[in-house]
């Protein structure tokens, strides 16, 4: 039974690897999702667009399923294609992480494109006026201003990807809840193990809210707040 | 790409079957837990500190775990407690422990409930306290100045995170094709793909049913929130 037990502490490693490379994943795409939304170049605002709508309005265990199944026979046809004989295995962990961030990437391209609008002009107008390039202006006007607003987007964004990468057992990655569930099936006693890995999942969602809370509070310092 | 396998006939009935399991999972468990979230929602605000706490520890637990441990608890963990156990088979409530449809219903009522629960509280807490004030000068009793001032204020507030809302459960439906006995739209699609080896052309026609509902459902929510939420909308003249 202990073993059991230690296993599936084990997998919380790999739960926790799956949503950190995704989250990384998710942030980029949200960023270039974002800068392509208020970049106002036509085609760049219609492929951002039609990104985040389509990816938010079909089921994440669906999209995993078409990129892991649907990927991997592509890849190798391109493969078969090209003629060099070689093939590839999308592993379930490369196809979890690249699904969930790809996901994610268009919750976060809402959440950042928000935060962005949220700071007032001037401070562009200023930048500019200084004579700031695009990358500076980003790097020391746009992201430390656009955290304080976009936190409480990107805490929800987080933890519902957390949540979510309990889907990646589904296409065999033994993380945490791949391994309660063959623990269950060993033992007969699926209760008690899938409640281990609810309380795990529950710790990994608290001590994250505890933490984004510090990071808002950080960089909302002298950050006004009107008195009711 | 070979699509003529998936319109032939027996795989657009197949992906059919899947689409009404999904719908009517989708509805019974919105209809299931927007009861349940209404009453929890009233617990959160009320002024038992004991049901607020309670209340308050399920929407935690619920809101801080995967759905799919939460439908595989109700599904393999509860229905192998042996008090279950020795009842299913003779004891009314427990008997339809042994469907897997309502399992998955459970589940999926118990989840939205818990999420519906705390946005509804937000909106009662947030009620204009004017509205409150002038309510109790007239004389309202606590039930009358709910029922005739709060609630529907706050139904219709709730009204937009709730769409949000529907939309995600649409979504979450798809795992109900974890639970084996179950054929809705996602597990359609996995049948198809193993029946004919071809999982980019079965998920790809799954995922555009998914693509519509969604669009369908978004298409009935604007239209009610336009409707219900007309009073806050900005003045045009």
């Amino acid at each position: 039974m202990a073993a059991y037990y230690a296993s599936i502490l084990y997998g919380a490693l790999l739960t926790v690897g799956v949503s950190l490379a995704a989250l990384l994943v998710s942030v980029l795409l949200g960023l270039l999702g974002a800068g392509a939304k208020l970049s106002g170049n036509r085609p760049l605002v219609a492929l951002a667009t039609g990104y985040t709508t389509i990816i938010r309005g079909i089921p994440e265990l669906v999209l995993m399923l078409l990129v892991f199944y649907g990927g991997s026979i592509g890849i190798n046809h391109l493969l078969e294609l090209s003629g060099t004989g070689a093939t590839l295995d999308i592993n379930p962990f490369t196809a979890g992480v690249l699904t969930l961030g790809f996901i994610y990437g268009a919750y976060m391209t809402e959440t950042f494109r928000g935060a962005i609008l949220a700071i007032p002009r001037g401070q562009f107008e200023a930048a500019a006026a200084f004579g700031m390039g695009p990358l500076q202006m980003f790097l020391r006007i746009t992201a430390p201003q656009m955290v304080r607003h976009a936190v409480p987007g990107f805490t929800n964004n987080w933890l519902v990807l957390i949540k979510a990468t309990a889907l990646v057992s589904l296409i065999g990655l033994q993380e945490m809840t791949y391994l309660a569930k063959q623990a269950s099936a060993a033992t007969r006693s699926p209760f008690a193990f899938f409640l281990f890995t609810a309380s795990l999942f529950l710790i990994y969602t608290w001590v994250s809210l505890t933490l984004l809370r510090k990071l808002h509070g950080r960089y909302s310092l002298g950050a006004k707040r009107g008195e009711l | 790409m070979n699509w003529e396998v998936i319109f032939r006939e027996e795989s657009l009935a197949l992906y059919g079957e899947g689409l009404l399991t999904t719908l009517g999972l989708l509805s019974s468990s919105l209809a299931v837990g927007g009861v349940l979230a209404l009453i929890f929602a009233l617990m959160l605000t009320g002024r038992s500190k004991v049901l607020q706490r309670i209340v308050g520890a399920y929407t935690f637990v619920i809101r801080g775990t995967p759905l799919l441990i939460q439908v595989y608890m109700i599904y393999y963990g509860l229905a192998q407690l042996e008090w279950i156990q020795t009842r299913w088979d003779t004891v009314w409530p427990w008997t339809y422990f042994k469907d897997a449809f309502f399992c998955a219903l459970l589940a999926f009522s118990l989840n939205t409930a818990g999420y519906t629960a705390e946005m509804l509280a937000g909106a009662i807490r947030e009620t204009n306290a004017g509205e409150i004030e002038s309510a109790q000068a007239f004389g309202m009793s606590r039930f009358q100045l709910m029922l005739r001032i709060v609630l529907p204020s706050a139904l219709r507030r709730t009204l937009p995170a709730y769409s949000n809302e529907v939309v995600m459960m649409l979504h979450s439906t798809s795992l109900a094709s974890a639970v084996p006995a179950m054929l809705d739209l996602t597990a359609a699609a996995s049948r198809i793909y193993s029946d004919f080896y071809l999982p980019f052309e079965a998920y790809l026609f799954a995922a555009a049913i998914y693509l519509c509902c969604t669009f369908c459902l978004i298409g009935v929510f604007k239209p009610l929130e336009r409707h219900f939420l007309a009073h806050l909308a900005p003045r045009t003249n």
